[in-house]
């Protein structure tokens, strides 16, 4: 595992992201929903929405670093805000 | 009729979960890993957060060369897609030239990228490359290697020879598979030969022109071996491309952490404009 270079930070990071997906599945299977559209006018499931906010919430990291620099904590507050956005209307 | 519920298919995934995480997700949690750290070799790290990201985020080295990346795809999508369109349009339906054309259009693609980058760097050289002495006793002042127009109009022409059979080949697929009764129908109304092309023709091309757009943006955002074979970036940094100016800064300067940050960044893009391509052909299947 040395030849990857792990930090607890980003351990944390992957670890988030993995237990994401396993409880965006366990829903999946408990409550299935099916396809719908909304303001994007694409069909998405959960999933794509989780997709749509993960990517998202990269680019707005990304461009708050371009703009102002970290830290970063206002920026995760518009990526949640963002995320929440996509589960309600995308 | 009630349906019994068995997921066990699923295990049959695994041996694709297995490769694709042996050979992607865990190279991809390396490159993570690196980009938010420092390192002068020996495997020993530095913790260096964000600031790679940072960095690359606002250096005029990246930027310019995601200019220059943006600005080559679009100028040889702009090219390739209209002219194998054309291509396409004016092969042959049947008959002998059908096989003739297919297997002529078919050679360029066949031939490796660092062949294609060979043959046009040497067909572009003013001592004795065809081009390049035919172009100097016409007494153009033609030469890629110190002129930047000269070095932008050799790569895009090298990468139109190259990759518009793909486009011509795919449309041709596309105008093949219209039936004839359609003709027939706009023949009897009296259609133009735009209506024609316009409402017959262009609908039924859409699903496989939006592969080669899709095809084609990808192969020119990450090309990297003809035009480093061609122009090696230059002059100066003319003709450096994403792919070109992340190797040097990876394995050149032996930058691991700016160049982890930079490759994600490229990622990223990547990913972004692959997601729009899918969800626009996915929605146009649905809906056409």
């Amino acid at each position: 595992m040395a030849w990857m270079a792990w930090t607890w930070q980003t351990a944390l990071f992957f670890v988030l992201i993995f237990l994401t997906l396993v409880s965006m599945g366990v829903w999946s299977v408990k409550a299935p929903q099916a396809p719908r559209k909304g303001i994007l006018m694409i069909e998405t499931t959960p999933g794509d929405r989780l997709f749509i906010s993960l990517l998202g919430s990269a680019w707005i990291c990304l461009s708050w670093l371009a703009m102002f620099g970290s830290p970063l904590w206002w920026a995760l507050l518009v990526c949640v805000v963002f995320a929440a956005a996509v589960f309600r209307w995308v | 009729m009630n349906k019994t519920w068995n997921n066990k298919a699923w295990w049959m995934v695994l041996p694709v979960v297995l490769l694709v995480a042996f050979s992607a997700v865990i190279p991809l949690m390396t490159v993570v890993n690196y980009a938010v750290q420092d390192t002068f070799g020996n495997n020993q790290f530095f913790w260096a957060g964000l600031s790679w990201f940072e960095e690359i985020m606002n250096s005029e080295r990246f930027i310019n060369a995601l200019g220059r990346q943006f600005m080559f795809s679009g100028i040889i999508l702009a090219i390739e897609i209209p002219l194998g369109i054309f291509i396409a349009m004016n092969m042959p339906k049947k008959g002998w030239g059908v096989p003739v054309c297919l297997v002529l259009m078919s050679l360029p693609l066949l031939i490796p990228w660092n062949v294609v980058g060979t043959i046009w760097q040497i067909f572009g050289r003013v001592d004795i490359g065809l081009l390049g002495a035919s172009m100097a006793a016409l007494g153009i002042d033609y030469n890629y290697t110190q002129n930047i127009v000269d070095a932008w109009l050799t790569i895009i022409v090298m990468d139109v020879w190259h990759w518009t059979s793909l486009v011509a080949l795919l449309c041709y697929a596309g105008l093949q598979s219209i039936p004839e009764a359609y003709y027939q129908a706009a023949k009897i109304d009296g259609a133009s030969n735009w209506a024609i092309f316009r409402y017959i023709q262009l609908p039924k091309m859409a699903g496989v022109l939006l592969i080669a757009v899709l095809l084609r943006f990808m192969d020119s955002f990450m090309i990297y071996t003809e035009p480093f074979v061609v122009t090696g970036g230059g002059p100066g940094t003319a003709t450096t491309f994403l792919s070109i100016d992340l190797v040097n800064m990876a394995i050149g300067q032996f930058d691991l952490g700016p160049a982890a940050a930079f490759s994600l960044i490229y990622f990223l893009i990547i990913l972004l404009v692959s997601w729009i391509f899918y969800t626009v052909m996915t929605n146009m299947d649905k809906e056409g």
